[in-house]
C-alpha cells in the first residue's frame, strides 16, 4: 500500500504543477450556466387514474409495483415536459443520426439456416420443431389495483 | 506486469521476454484478489482459455502474431457469447447462451485476443451507478487505494444481497455505470482492455469514475450486432482501454462495415497511429459553456480550466462556445430512451428465451408474469413510461418532440463545428467516484438524470467522445475530461486525448502489490 500513498503525493505535485499555470483568463465559466426552469409555465402533468394504468399495464405487459411506481411515472412525465421550453416549430423529427447517408443494404438471397437446433436451444418448451405457448387471444386477467389505491387520482372513494 | 498496457505487452512478447500464459495469469491473480469488487459475472472455461492461450502462444513462436495476440480482454455481460452465458445483469436473461459471438467478439477474438470473461453491470444497460443490476454492485477497485484497509473487507459487494447492503450501508466508492464491471475490470490490471457499452454515458461514466480511458466512438463506425440493444439510435460499442494509444490499438482492430450491422457505414476505415508530435497551434479547442451545469464539482471545474489554459498555453487556440440546447439533453434523451426501451423490451416474453415463469393460462399471462418476475423496477418503469410517451395522445407531444430537440441538439454540434472548432474540451462526470451510501438513497431515475448531463450530448449527436483520466481528487481519486470531435474524427480525437495523456502523467491505480487474501477481504 505504501507506494500507492506515494503515487497519491505525485500527482498532488502533479496537480499542483497544473495550477501553477493557470494565469490566463480561462474559457471556462465559473458559474453554472443553466437556466432555471419554471414549470408553471408548463403543460399541466396529466391525471394518473385508474384507466390509464390498466391501459398502460395492458400494453407494456408489466405492472406498476406500488405507488411509487405512479409517482415515478408523473415525474418522468413532468420532467419530459421541460421539453415544451423550446420551439420546434418547422424542425424535422430525428430519427438517426446517420440519416444522410446511404447505408449498406444485403442482397435478398439466403445466406444462413438449417440451425433448428440451435435457435431452439434456449426455448424452455418445445414440442417437435415448434416453440410451445400457451392459448392465444384470451385477454389478460383484471388485476386487483387495491395496492395502488393511495397513488391514484379520481378514485372511487372521490366519486 | 498488470500495469502493463497492451503496447507495452505486445511489444515484451513479441521479444519472448513474457509469454502469453504469463500475462494471462497475472491478469487472473489480480481477479481473483479483486473479486470483492463484484467485476466479472462470467469467466471463460479453463479448458477453452488454455486452447485460446495454446494458439496465442504458437502464433508468437511463429512469428504471426495479430495486433492483439494473446492479450486478456474481457466484455461487458451486454455483448452476446456463444461459449458463455449473456445476462445483462438481469433475471430474465439469467439461463440464456446466445447461438453466436457479437461482431465485436468475434473481431477481437480474430485478432488474438484472449477473452477471459463477461463483466457486470446495471440491468440492460439502465443506470449509471453499476447497482443495479442481478449480479449485485459493482466496487470501485480505487477503494484499495484510498480505504483504510479496516474498513475495505466489511462492506464487500460480492455475496452480499441489496438488503445487506442497505441495512449495513456501505461507505465504499462505486464505479459508475452502466458499463461498471469493464471499466473497473481494467483498472484493476485483471484484463488490458475491456469492451462497454455507451447509449447515453454508460462507457465514459465509468470509465472517469475508475481512472481509465473510455472511447464511445462515432455512431456507425462499430457494430452492434450481438450487442444487446437499449436504445438503437444511440447504442455504440465502448472501448475501455489504460491509455489512449491502447484505445487506438483495440479500435483498429475491430472498426468498420459489418455486413450483420446495416447502421455500420461502408467506408472503409483507416487505421491511426496516434501522432505524439502534434502543432497546436493548428488546433482550435471549444469551451461549449452549458457544460457547466449544476452539481459540477470545484475539483472538477479546476481540472477543466486548468486544462483549457494548459493547451492555450501550448500554443492551441481556445474559445468559449454556445451550444443552447444542451441543458435539454437528458430530457430529450430520457423521453427517446424510454420509447425505444418499450419496443426493444418487447422482444422478451420468455417463449423462444429467457425466464418463462407463471400461470399457463394464456399467452398474455403467461408473458406478463414472466416479465414481471424477469425485470427489475427501473426497467418496469421505463417501459411503462415509454408506452405512454407513445400513447396515440402522446406521440406529438412527447416522441416527436423529443426527435425534434433532439436535431437542435445535433445541430449545435454541427454549428459548432462548421464555425472552425476541432474538438470540444468538457467534463464528463460531475465529481470523482461517489459513495455508494450516499449513491444509492436516490433511485436511478434520478441518479441517471443528475449524473448524465455531460454525456448523454454526444450519443444525441452521434459523435465521438472520450473519457480521459487526468489527475485525482482530494480524497485520492481519479478525475477526468472529455473531448469530443466531429463524426469520424477518431483519430484527430485521440491525438488530442494522447497530448492530454502525456501532459497530465495520470498515476494508474496499480494493484500488483495486493498482498490482501481473499478470505481476509471476505471476513
Amino acid at each position: 500500500m505504501q507506494h500507492l500513498s506515494q503515487k497519491c503525493l505525485g500527482v498532488c505535485w502533479t496537480f499542483a504543477r497544473l495550477r501553477a499555470v493557470r494565469q490566463l483568463s480561462s474559457k471556462v465559466p465559473p458559474k453554472p450556466t443553466w437556466e432555471k426552469v419554471d414549470f408553471d409555465a408548463l403543460p399541466k402533468v396529466p391525471e394518473v387514474d385508474l384507466a390509464l394504468v390498466e391501459q398502460l399495464e395492458r400494453i407494456s405487459l408489466v405492472e406498476f409495483n406500488n405507488e411509487t411506481g405512479l409517482e415515478w411515472l408523473r415525474s418522468s412525465v413532468k420532467s419530459a415536459n421541460r421539453l415544451h421550453v423550446v420551439d420546434t416549430e418547422g424542425v424535422e423529427p430525428l430519427d438517426n443520426v446517420l440519416e444522410d447517408r446511404e447505408l449498406w443494404l444485403c442482397e435478398d438471397q439466403v445466406t444462413e439456416g438449417n440451425c433448428t437446433e440451435q435457435v431452439l436451444l434456449n426455448a424452455l418448451k418445445t414440442e417437435e420443431q415448434y416453440f410451445v405457448a400457451p392459448p392465444g387471444n384470451v385477454p389478460l386477467k383484471k388485476r386487483d389495483k387495491q395496492h395502488l389505491k393511495l397513488g391514484l387520482q379520481e378514485d372511487e372513494d372521490s366519486s | 506486469m498488470g500495469s502493463l498496457t497492451i503496447k507495452q505487452a505486445i511489444h515484451q512478447m513479441r521479444k519472448g521476454l513474457l509469454s502469453v500464459e504469463e500475462l494471462c495469469k497475472k491478469c487472473q491473480d489480480i481477479l481473483k484478489k479483486t473479486r470483492v469488487l463484484n467485476m466479472y459475472v462470467n469467466e471463460t472455461d479453463p479448458e477453452q482459455l488454455s486452447k485460446n492461450l495454446q494458439a496465442s502462444s504458437q502464433a508468437y513462436a511463429q512469428e504471426a502474431a495479430k495486433c492483439l495476440e494473446g492479450i486478456p480482454v474481457s466484455f461487458k455481460d451486454a455483448f452476446c457469447t456463444s461459449d458463455m452465458p449473456t445476462t445483462c445483469g438481469s433475471k430474465m436473461l439469467l439461463n440464456y447462451t446466445p447461438p453466436y459471438d457479437a461482431t465485436m467478439v468475434t473481431r477481437t477474438q480474430e485478432n488474438g485476443a484472449i477473452v477471459i470473461g463477461k463483466t457486470n453491470m446495471d440491468e440492460f444497460a439502465m443506470g449509471s451507478g453499476s447497482l443495479d443490476g442481478c449480479h449485485g454492485p459493482v466496487m470501485n477497485p480505487w477503494n484499495f487505494a484510498v480505504l483504510p484497509a479496516a474498513d475495505r473487507h466489511v462492506q464487500g459487494a460480492n455475496n452480499v444481497s441489496e438488503d445487506t447492503l442497505s441495512v449495513e450501508p456501505g461507505d465504499w466508492f462505486i464505479s459508475g455505470g452502466s458499463s461498471g464491471g469493464s471499466a473497473a475490470a481494467v483498472a484493476s490490471g485483471s484484463c488490458l482492455a475491456s469492451f462497454g457499452s455507451d447509449t447515453g454515458g454508460s462507457t465514459r461514466l465509468p470509465a472517469s469514475f475508475c481512472g481509465v480511458v473510455g472511447l464511445k466512438p462515432t455512431y456507425g463506425l462499430l457494430s452492434r450486432h450481438g450487442l444487446i440493444p437499449l436504445v438503437n439510435s444511440m447504442d455504440a460499442p465502448g472501448i475501455i482501454t489504460k491509455t489512449v494509444e491502447d484505445c487506438s490499438i483495440v479500435l483498429n482492430a475491430v472498426a468498420g462495415h459489418d455486413v450483420m450491422d446495416s447502421t455500420t457505414v461502408v467506408e472503409s476505415y483507416k487505421p491511426f497511429e496516434i501522432q505524439e508530435d502534434i502543432d497546436l497551434s493548428k488546433l482550435h479547442i471549444g469551451i461549449p459553456k452549458e457544460y457547466h451545469g449544476p452539481g459540477l464539482s470545484g475539483e472538477v471545474l479546476r481540472l477543466w480550466q486548468d486544462t483549457a489554459d494548459n493547451l492555450e498555453k501550448a500554443g492551441a487556440r481556445v474559445t468559449q462556445v454556445s451550444m443552447p440546447h444542451t441543458q435539454l439533453c437528458i430530457t430529450c434523451y430520457h423521453v427517446l430512451c424510454c420509447c425505444e426501451v418499450a419496443s426493444n423490451m418487447a422482444r422478451y416474453d420468455g417463449i423462444e428465451f429467457g425466464l418463462r415463469e407463471g400461470s399457463e393460462e394464456s399467452t398474455e399471462e403467461l408473458y406478463a408474469a414472466s416479465r414481471h418476475q424477469g425485470f427489475n423496477d427501473v426497467v418496469r418503469s421505463r417501459i411503462l413510461a415509454g408506452n405512454f410517451f407513445l400513447l396515440k395522445r402522446n406521440y406529438e407531444k412527447f416522441f416527436l418532440k423529443a426527435q425534434r430537440v433532439r436535431r437542435l441538439i445535433s445541430n449545435d454540434f454541427k454549428n459548432v463545428f462548421r464555425s472552425g472548432v476541432d474538438v470540444l474540451l468538457t467534463p464528463i462526470s460531475l465529481t470523482d467516484a461517489p459513495r455508494y451510501r450516499w449513491f444509492a438513497n436516490q433511485d436511478n431515475h434520478t441518479r441517471c438524470e443528475e449524473q448524465d448531463v455531460l454525456s448523454t450530448p454526444a450519443n444525441m449527436a452521434g459523435v465521438p467522445a472520450i473519457s480521459i483520466p487526468l489527475s485525482l481528487s482530494s480524497q485520492g481519486l481519479p478525475l477526468s475530461l472529455q473531448l469530443i470531435g466531429p463524426h469520424f474524427s477518431e483519430s484527430s480525437l485521440l491525438t488530442v486525448a494522447g497530448w492530454l495523456e502525456r501532459e497530465a502523467q495520470f498515476p494508474y491505480l496499480n494493484l500488483d502489490a495486493l498482498g490482501l487474501n481473499e478470505e481476509a477481504l471476505r471476513r
